[in-house]
């Protein structure tokens, strides 16, 4: 045996070669700018220039900062409306779509269209259905007699937040109702059958036994719809840059506003060094769930 | 999940009798028909918008829902006039590349997390779990820092080198699923026959996991297209954008809104992941669940 077949055989060796562009990639261009981007947090860098270490200099300044402080309410405020709209509604739709229709599969496929198109762009489209001036919705609802005149979707604080939010909403729905899809198709008929015997109603049936078994698979459906809402960036980018009025900046578009166009690249990792903790409560919760799952079906893992 | 659909499929079939069908219109038939309206309605939007006339765009007289005279004015705009091009050519390149590059070490890292079993291959998986979490929003400015000193700023090669850090994990996490699937017993006849690893990674694994690869292949891919915080971020000269960013960055001039040519190179950037997709539907169903179900 060659060095090279003896190597190609053992295990371990192979097993390492085969983890190393992976490994290179991901330390280089994630783990390490993971650990610089904190680091950064606690200094003074600008951009063109390496700042010094400051402590906590950045992040005391950014807990006094009024307009932080509003973009961790917007945060928090579009995360959680547009996560539970696009849970009640994504639900909806999966088990709309898990009845017996004509043309189904065509139904299955054109409802992901939202999820695949580049938000950027459907942003845009977004961007011109909301236009202060040729809203086709201010259009219709004119034309309808119910508003006398256009609706400033994007202009005013209030509205600027729900038009997000409903841009948001209609772009996610499509990932968490094909996912809970996949996992309503799981569920055996017969208990929807042996509970209608028993005299079940659909609600009944709904409470009783779609939602507990799909539980799991809600749990790791929305952690991920989470944590895509929570550091989301381009739609609000496209449609309102953060205005009007700072009423639409997310923890991101700040973090990218005062890092990239304003140039104090520190502060900006602040911001997003404090979007951190948020996450990993996110994905504790994902664990929790997970962790139920397997306790459910019997497993140890 | 063909299985399972049939089977739920022929059950539905079973308890659907039950409702009468003007029953069924309400609960089932008008909703579903609302709900695929609003999904696909912008996508409407977005066409006839493109081929309208500005005098149509910015008037409120008529029907705003139907072209009097369509034209091609705005895409003869957006193709000769603007470096829409560039950016289509970009925006293939870096997709395509780094698409590649990350299924290649997905491969390699995923049969060796799922099959070689080396020792650490257990934290490995774990740390490529939580890699996928981490979002691009809170790596971008760093990242920038790197981009910058490494010399890429400003070229496609930051692109193609920072994608795959939200690609290789995806793709990995996919790929191991595909590869439990394939029975050990297969590579042990392999191993008894005299053939190497590699061998058997080469003609017999990735024979069996075409389909993984299609799925991870189809969604890297939709997603390179799609990203943007990344090539926002590192690129800045108009000849080196990706669409989305050259769409959203340079097609608007001051106050002055070009909604025809803007509609038509959102509609231009969005059919070939769309097209794509036509053809690859359930392979990227099956990546997009099969990433949620583990």
């Amino acid at each position: 045996m060659t060095r090279l077949e003896k190597f190609q055989n053992n295990r371990h060796a192979l097993g390492w070669a085969f983890m190393l562009p992976a490994t290179v990639l991901l330390l280089l261009f994630l783990t390490y700018p993971l650990g610089l981007g904190t680091w950064l947090g606690f200094t003074d860098a600008k951009i063109g220039r390496a700042g010094e270490f400051i402590g906590l200099e950045n992040f005391s300044f950014l807990v006094t900062d009024s307009v932080t402080r509003l973009a961790l309410f917007n945060t928090l405020f579009y995360t959680v409306v547009a996560s539970i709209a696009k849970f009640g509604l994504g639900l909806w739709l999966a088990m709309l779509l898990n009845k017996r229709l004509p043309f189904q599969s065509f139904f299955r496929a054109v409802v992901l269209l939202p999820w695949i198109v580049p938000t950027a762009l459907s942003a845009i489209a977004f961007w011109w259905i909301f236009d202060a001036q040729f809203s086709i919705i201010s259009w219709v609802l004119m034309k309808l007699g119910l508003i006398d005149r256009y609706i400033d979707f994007l202009g005013d604080p209030w509205n600027a937040r729900f038009s997000t939010i409903i841009a948001n909403v209609w772009r996610g729905i499509p990932f968490v109702a094909i996912s809970l899809l996949a996992g309503l198709q799981t569920i055996s008929p017969s208990y929807y059958e042996a509970s209608a015997i028993d005299g079940a109603t659909p609600w009944q049936q709904f409470r009783h036994i779609t939602l507990p078994l799909l539980t799991p698979i809600i749990a790791v459906v929305m952690t991920f719809s989470v944590l895509f809402t929570f550091t989301d960036f381009q739609l609000i980018y496209v449609l309102t840059r953060g205005g009007p009025l700072n009423a639409t900046h997310l923890m991101a578009t700040l973090a990218f506003q005062r890092a990239i166009s304003g140039g104090a690249l520190a502060e900006g990792a602040a911001i997003a060094t404090l979007m951190v903790p948020f996450l990993l409560a996110a994905i504790m919760f994902s664990y929790f769930g997970l962790q139920r799952r397997a306790w459910q079906q019997g497993g140890d893992k | 999940m063909s299985t399972a659909e049939s089977k739920n499929n022929d059950a539905s079939q079973g308890m659907d009798y039950l409702q009468s069908l003007p029953r069924r219109w309400v609960t089932v038939y008008i909703p579903i028909l609302v709900f695929v309206f609003v999904l696909l309605f912008p996508f409407y939007w977005m066409a006839i918008t493109s081929f309208k006339p500005d005098n149509e765009l910015l008037s409120r007289d008529g029907n705003p829902f139907w072209i009097i005279g369509p034209t091609l004015a705005h895409f003869d705009k957006l193709l000769f006039r603007t470096e829409y091009p560039a950016w289509l050519w970009n925006t293939v390149i870096v997709s395509v590349v780094s698409t590649a590059i990350s299924l290649a070490a997905s491969v390699l890292a995923a049969y060796a997390i799922e099959r070689l079993r080396f020792q650490g291959s257990k934290p490995a998986g774990g740390a490529i779990f939580l890699a996928y979490l981490v979002p691009p929003s809170i790596l971008f400015i760093p990242l920038a820092a790197i981009v910058v000193k490494l010399g890429l700023f400003d070229s496609r090669m930051a692109l193609i080198l920072t994608y795959p850090t939200f690609l290789i994990p995806f793709s990995t996490w996919l790929l191991m699923g595909y590869f439990r699937s394939i029975p050990y017993e297969l590579e042990e006849c392999a191993l008894i026959d005299g053939a190497t690893r590699w061998q058997i990674l080469v003609k017999i694994v990735l024979p069996l996991a075409v389909p993984g690869l299609i799925s991870a292949g189809i969604f890297a891919f939709t997603l390179s297209w799609n990203e943007f915080i990344y090539a926002l971020t590192f690129v800045s000269s108009s000849e080196n954008k990706t669409v989305p960013v050259g769409v959203v960055t340079e097609l608007v001039e001051g106050d002055v809104y070009h909604w025809g040519p803007l509609m038509a190179g959102a509609l231009l950037g969005s059919l070939p992941v769309a097209f794509v997709y036509s053809f690859f539907v359930e392979y990227y169903v099956s990546g997009m669940t099969g990433s949620v179900k583990e």
